[in-house]
């Protein structure tokens, strides 16, 4: 896979975009809500159009900097120089962008279980020097190395950092409320532009110091909720 | 976990791990009082771990704890989404980590148990997560279920069939169940238990014993 190939020349998709976005990658995503679970329980969440509010927010705030942290994380591979005294770095970064701690704990657990596929499934020098400085990255960090063992580009890690921000989501809000799954999925559809422009900025990279840090709130009140539900679905 | 917990990524190929045991069934079948059973009978001789997949938090976790037959350190419950055979066929990940941790805390280990969370008939376990596997029925849902088969009843290692106390009540023949049960799975074993009136679950610990002889005898660590 030539990184430089144009895009605008060459519309081919990347398959292995497809395998990373693709909801039945066995990482262990499907346990994952996003905090739909916690919106649904509190009320927020519960028909199509609060759905939709919701996606939106989450793409643009979570989604948005974890698609920046996915790029850097897979140009970060891609190397020179060599990646692996500057994971832990980076992993910090996403830690100092992600103020919850139950989120923090659900984004390792994802990059674990991630890294772990990745191993098997994308072999790679790149991957054993992740899981050696970093053995529990967050799930950018795991995202975006396991991208580039696939042969995929920032911007096409960053693509599948934004669908995953709003992908599981969805499907647990289909799940939970027992909504019309085809009215979801128009949802998806609807934030193709979106999240077209979500991975487009986290292309433009630059120092890792001043990538994207939206905080979000609400999001943060979810997870921490969440967390200590006494009766709980999901994992996040 | 934080991000220095080590890293704790397993070769698939079994040398040198535990047996790990999946239990699998419908809801209410008595996958959990079996699982207490077992670790009841065999805890004393052999070193056990335990993962609950609870369709809702940890409450099979909790009721195995509150049982006192294994320390509640080796117990981990894992959130399954909705979809409790998604977690044990299709996206195993999350079950295998939590299989993984125990064996890196309390390693090594003779047996980890994988327990569903109640399913239909149609939940069986990936050969990537359970290296044996037991599906467990009970007279109350009707003696047609072995008959009606499914992939748990038809390929499981082991059928059990239990609350065989319960047949007179229910109007159930076991010897239908038995007979049809046969019939699906030609030569693989089918035991009857009432594990109200053998908290040892006997019959099933030996099978059990023999199964995880078997995988020692053939999975010992690589000398090297």
């Amino acid at each position: 896979m030539d990184p430089a190939v144009n895009p605008a020349v060459n519309p081919a998709v990347n398959p292995a975009l497809l395998l990373l976005a693709d909801s039945r990658l066995p990482a262990g995503g499907h346990a994952h809500s996003g905090g739909v679970e916690q919106a649904v329980t509190s009320g927020a969440v519960h028909d199509v159009p609060s759905l939709a509010g919701f996606l939106r927010g989450r793409l643009h705030t979570a989604g948005t900097v974890a698609a920046a942290l996915t790029a850097a994380a897979c140009a970060c591979a891609a190397g020179p120089p060599p990646p692996e005294p500057a994971w832990g770095l980076l992993d910090a970064e996403v830690d100092a962008r992600t103020a919850a701690p139950a989120q923090r704990e659900a984004s390792r657990t994802q990059g674990r279980l991630l890294l772990r596929v990745a191993r098997r499934v994308w072999p790679s020098p790149v991957l054993e020097g992740l899981a050696r400085a970093v053995p529990n990255p967050h799930h950018p960090i795991a995202l975006g190395a396991a991208a580039h063992a696939a042969g995929a580009t920032p911007e096409e890690a960053a693509m599948a950092a934004a669908y995953h921000a709003v992908g599981g989501a969805a499907t647990a809000a289909v799940r939970l409320l027992g909504l019309d799954p085809v009215a979801v999925h128009g949802l998806l559809a609807g934030l193709a532009p979106d999240l077209a422009a979500v991975a487009g900025a986290a292309r433009s990279g630059g120092d890792w110091e001043s990538l994207p840090a939206h905080s979000s709130p609400a999001l943060d009140l979810l997870a921490e909720q969440h967390a200590r539900a006494d009766v709980r679905l999901f994992i996040s | 976990m934080g991000a220095n917990h080590e890293d704790h990524h397993h070769a698939p190929d079994g040398h040198g791990r535990a047996l790990r045991l999946g239990v699998g069934g419908p809801v209410g079948s008595g996958k959990t009082a079996l699982v207490a059973a077992l670790c009841r009978t065999l805890g004393p001789s052999l070193s056990l771990g335990v993962v609950t997949n609870d369709i809702y938090t940890t409450e099979d976790a909790e009721f195995l704890r509150r049982a006192g037959v294994l320390d509640e350190e080796r117990i981990l419950a894992v959130e399954t989404g909705c979809c409790p055979h998604t977690a044990i066929r299709d996206d195993i990940a999350a079950n295998l980590d939590a299989v993984e941790t125990l064996e890196d805390r309390f390693g090594p280990l003779d047996l980890v148990i994988v327990e569903s969370g109640g399913d239909n008939l149609t939940a069986t376990f990936s050969r990537g997560l359970a290296d044996r596997q037991i599906f467990v029925l009970d007279v109350s849902g009707g003696d047609k279920v072995p008959r009606k088969g499914g992939p748990g009843v038809t390929t499981a290692d082991l059928l059990v069939v239990n609350k065989t106390d319960l047949a007179p009540m229910v109007g159930a023949d076991l010897g239908v169940m038995d007979r049809d049960a046969a019939a699906v799975r030609g030569a693989r074993p089918v035991l009857f238990t009432s594990i109200r009136q053998d908290p040892t679950a006997a019959t099933v610990a030996a099978w059990v014993s023999e199964q995880v002889a078997a995988w020692s005898h053939a999975h010992a660590a690589h000398a090297s």
